[in-house]
């Protein structure tokens, strides 16, 4: 989302995760078990930034070597068209997340948003590895406000990088 | 009762030292002393490291046998003199003293600095250090050394291959016996790029071209680290390398080619160093 919209810093961007009883909860530790398949589903509603290096912008680690945006498989992103990253580098997984268009009617710009709002849908499937503590993070300068995007949010766990506990 | 000649039992005890520290120092301690023995200049850093550790024995060796020697026998007794303690005879100049030490440690220190400029110019190319666009040791054109570049942004490692299309690639992997001329850069923030192994250590500064050189003589795994506290993440900005063979190494590019020929196009035109523009909502 483009900005969480609670306190203690209601501007800035972050994930949020829908918990087994379908609510979205603000974290980014995430579990997984190990040696499993994973599918992901991402919502993004947020505009795209451009990323700093374009080399993020193609799919990495995925089952398939591809991920989808709405439902069409894709394996590079235009590196101006990424709002964020999810990328797990220990494990050499990293997708770019289309951002949603500026010009896109009924735009969410404060959590929660609901999927009548405009926004992209990303999916992938990936190999859990062993059992251990892996750091996701995004890899696009994403901080509104900040020097070139990086401090706030990007500079505190829990908005755009975490932790995902393999077990 | 005649004085001990303190100076000549303390010159034995120091020279008997000096042997058994030097001794122990490249025999038993010195092998497993870092950077060990990855690439021509972790090999002449293990060198200097053993060599400037094996000189500063005789100094420790003096400190400890004079320390032992007058806790020994400089010792006052229980109760002093007279049953009061008292201060020994002042210390005065000794000419001959204070010259002898000037001059040796001015040799130590002059000798030493002399013999890490040739270490540094010599042929070790900066002993894998960054020196910076404009190195001042180069290897020689024969060399033909692969240009790697190096950048460093929040949180990860990523290298390009110019002879390779431009090729980036998210590991790190050189061909061993030969020379690697690697430009370090930054897209943010200042990083250090250390290759632990191949004694490779080469600050990461944005818009900054900096050229290290190494020439691996391995083939094994290498650890990649980020040596300058640059944010939230820096204890995990860590990569795995390999060093490998030559047929392995032209493998293994051909492979990243195909793999990355999607984006390849859309990395910018290659250059020693790049610093985009902020991104379009950034402050």
């Amino acid at each position: 989302v483009p900005s969480f919209g609670h306190a203690p810093d209601p501007d800035w961007v972050s994930y949020l995760a829908q918990d087994s009883s379908g609510h979205w909860q603000h974290t980014t530790i995430y579990k997984v078990p190990a040696h499993t398949l994973v599918t992901v589903t991402i919502y993004n509603f947020d505009g795209a930034s451009g990323l700093r290096n374009p080399f993020m912008s193609q799919v990495r680690g995925t089952r398939g070597g591809n991920a989808g945006i709405d439902g069409k498989a894709f394996t590079v992103l235009d590196p101006d068209d990424a709002s964020h990253t999810f990328t797990i580098p220990d494990i050499g997984l990293s997708v770019p997340l289309k951002g949603v268009g500026d010009d896109a009617p009924n735009q969410c710009s404060v959590a929660p948003c609901p999927l009548s709002q405009a926004h992209t849908t990303i999916t992938f499937t990936f190999m859990s590895p062993g059992k251990g503590t892996y750091r996701w993070q995004c890899f696009v300068p994403c901080a509104a406000g900040f020097i070139y995007g990086f401090g706030g949010p990007m500079q505190t766990i829990g908005w755009m990088s975490g932790e995902i506990e393999v077990t | 009762v005649s004085e001990p000649r303190h100076g000549v039992r303390i010159a034995a005890l120091w020279a008997g030292l000096t042997v058994v520290l030097v001794l122990i120092m490249v025999f038993l301690l010195g092998p497993h002393i870092p950077p060990y023995h990855g690439s021509e200049q972790s090999e002449d850093q293990h060198k200097v490291n053993v060599t400037l550790a094996a000189l500063a024995m005789p100094v420790v060796a003096l400190i400890w046998a004079y320390f032992g020697y007058a806790v020994a026998v400089f010792r006052q007794g229980s109760g002093g003199v007279d049953g009061a303690l008292v201060d020994g005879p002042p210390i005065t100049a000794n000419a001959r003293i204070q010259i002898t030490w000037l001059a040796v440690t001015s040799v130590l220190v002059l000798g030493l600095a002399v013999y890490g400029t040739v270490g540094l110019l010599g042929d070790s190319h900066g002993a894998g250090g960054g020196q910076g666009p404009n190195p001042l040791s180069k290897p020689p054109a024969s060399s033909d050394p692969l240009q790697v570049q190096v950048i460093g942004q929040q949180w990860l490692w990523t290298f390009r291959y110019p002879s390779y299309g431009g090729v980036e690639t998210a590991t790190l992997e050189l061909p061993v016996n030969r020379m690697v001329e690697f430009h370090v850069t930054s897209l943010d923030v200042a990083h250090s790029f250390w290759a632990y192994e191949l004694g490779v250590k080469a600050d990461a500064i944005p818009g900054n071209d900096n050229v290290a050189y190494v020439e691996p003589t391995k083939v094994e795994g290498i650890q990649v680290r980020c040596a300058e506290l640059c944010g939230l993440w820096h204890g995990h900005m860590n990569t795995f390398g390999r060093v490998v063979t030559g047929a392995q190494f032209a493998n293994w590019i051909a492979a990243r080619q195909s793999q990355f020929h999607g984006i390849t196009k859309d990395l910018p035109q290659y250059g020693p160093s790049y610093f985009p523009d902020p991104q379009r909502r950034a402050g």
